[in-house]
């Protein structure tokens, strides 16, 4: 069952509130150039059927409701990937009025994937790393209370393809 | 290869080969070769080999939430009869010619193949969301412009051999007019299985996840499984036609498996070529361009053995 978990992440995209780069570069991830099909990636279009929720966005005071909602709406077990500076810190939007960030403050986080916006390959890292958390945790029974995880060449471990590209 | 146990020989085949023990495999491997087949058209790698096994697995995993009602029991049945369906209409499929048990009768197994259709309305709509009612008036009306089609092309194969019977249907000698026929068959599987251009009732992100859209877990496992046998059932009937009764029994499993993946590839690489219609071209495309040669098959089918016995 743990490596049936692991190996079929099933995603639900939601954007509360991105300007559309993180989005762009997510859907690029699951393309012909990265197919993050190969590790059994889907992204699903019904939060009931998905695994893991890939949330963009600093979440606008109009998009909370909607995050808490989708949330709710996933069955267990599940991980939340925040992709993008935004949900982590609400970024360039700090202090922001029309904010009630970051991600953190309403749904738990599993994996932040930083960068704005984040390249493929980092978001594949994430789901990949999310898929393990996911599986791990539901084989312990219960919500894993350790800090999240970080991945992506914006934390200081370069991935192989941006490093290969950072050479050149 | 004949047995003396009627009764063992039914039942063998309806829970090991084309039964339940060979469909469910069959099933997911077939789904990865759909899988695999568009990746490979669209120049990716595509999922690896045991990933329908894997979601089926994790999906029977989730959690379902409480459904109090007659309404959380419809949403339990539906797709346990769509699957149950699918695999009894797997089961009839006369792969190996067999002289006792159940012999396959092609009505029962068009009214099977028809259930999970059926399923798939009446579950969209006891789900009460708005995009599985949308999914589901869509799927209703493709059934009613595919079917018209479908059972011409069965009835006018079966009027021109005189039978009903499917072992009978696979034993007797190929015409012309049987070819005709299994060709409006294929035009009709793909509305049949959901694939695209007429993946109109499950369009992904156009109406979330159509009738599926509230199904969570295991129930959502069951209907891929009954999916999964749908393109076994409705490949397979054709490969039934297809295939000349072998006696070998091993050779007629391999031809049968064989031209269900020739068809699965077929099915999948027009999928990934062409784009999804609007439900006013898919109905017109049934009714206008595809109705007009099935209906002449069929009456061609009728009048010849009418005009036969007229002749002195």
């Amino acid at each position: 069952m743990c490596t049936c978990r692991s190996k079929s992440p099933w995603l639900f995209h939601m954007n509360s509130g991105s300007c559309n780069g993180c989005d762009i570069e997510l859907i690029a991830a699951l393309s012909p150039r990265y197919d993050a099909e190969q590790l059994g990636v889907l992204l699903k279009t019904s939060p009931r059927h998905a695994d893991i929720l890939c949330v963009t966005g600093p979440v606008t005071a109009k998009a909370v409701g909607a995050v808490k909602t989708v949330y709710d709406q996933i069955p267990g077990p599940k991980a939340v990937i925040a992709i993008g500076s935004c949900p982590a810190t609400t970024n360039v939007f700090i202090d922001s009025r029309t904010l009630d960030g970051p991600l953190e403050k309403h749904i738990p986080v599993d994996v932040f994937v930083p960068g704005c916006p984040p390249r493929p390959d980092a978001i594949i890292q994430g789901v990949a790393k999310a898929a393990e958390i996911l599986a791990e945790r539901a084989a312990k029974g219960q919500p894993a209370a350790k800090l999240p995880v970080i991945v992506g060449d914006a934390c200081g471990e370069p991935c192989s393809r941006a490093a290969s590209e950072g050479q050149q | 290869m004949t047995f003396d146990y009627p009764l063992i020989t039914a039942l063998a085949r309806l829970l090991i080969f084309p039964g339940l023990l060979f469909a469910i495999p069959a099933a997911w491997f077939f789904l990865w070769v759909e899988r695999k087949a568009v990746a490979l058209m669209q120049g990716r790698i595509g999922p690896p080999f045991m990933q329908p096994f894997y979601d089926f697995v994790k999906m029977m995993g989730k959690t379902t939430p409480q459904r109090p009602g007659a309404a959380g029991v419809l949403m339990r049945m539906w797709p346990l009869l769509a699957m149950a369906s699918a695999a009894g209409a797997v089961g009839l499929l006369p792969v190996l010619p067999s002289q006792g048990g159940f012999q396959g009768d092609l009505i029962l197994l068009l009214a099977l193949l028809e259930v999970p259709s059926m399923c798939i309305i009446a579950a969209g709509f006891s789900s009460r969301s708005i995009f599985a009612e949308i999914g589901s008036a869509r799927e209703a009306i493709l059934s009613v412009s595919y079917n018209v089609v479908f059972l011409l092309a069965i009835i006018s194969i079966a009027a021109a051999q005189n039978t009903f019977s499917l072992g009978a249907l696979a034993a007797l000698p190929h015409t012309p007019l049987r070819w005709l026929g299994i060709l409006a068959l294929i035009v009709c599987l793909p509305a049949k299985l959901h694939l695209n251009p007429f993946s109109l009732p499950n369009a992904e992100q156009e109406i979330y996840a159509g009738p599926m859209t509230e199904y969570v877990g295991a129930e959502l496992a069951m209907w891929e499984l009954s999916h999964g046998l749908e393109w076994i059932a409705a490949t397979g009937l054709i490969a039934a036609l297809i295939v000349p009764s072998i006696a070998t029994w091993w050779i007629a499993a391999l031809v049968f498996v064989g031209i269900i993946f020739a068809i699965v590839l077929l099915l999948s690489v027009v999928a990934s070529a062409t784009a999804r219609l609007a439900i006013d071209s898919s109905v017109r495309f049934y009714w206008q361009c595809t109705l007009l040669f099935a209906g002449l098959a069929a009456v061609i089918a009728i009048a010849t053995p009418v005009l036969a016995r007229l002749k002195p």
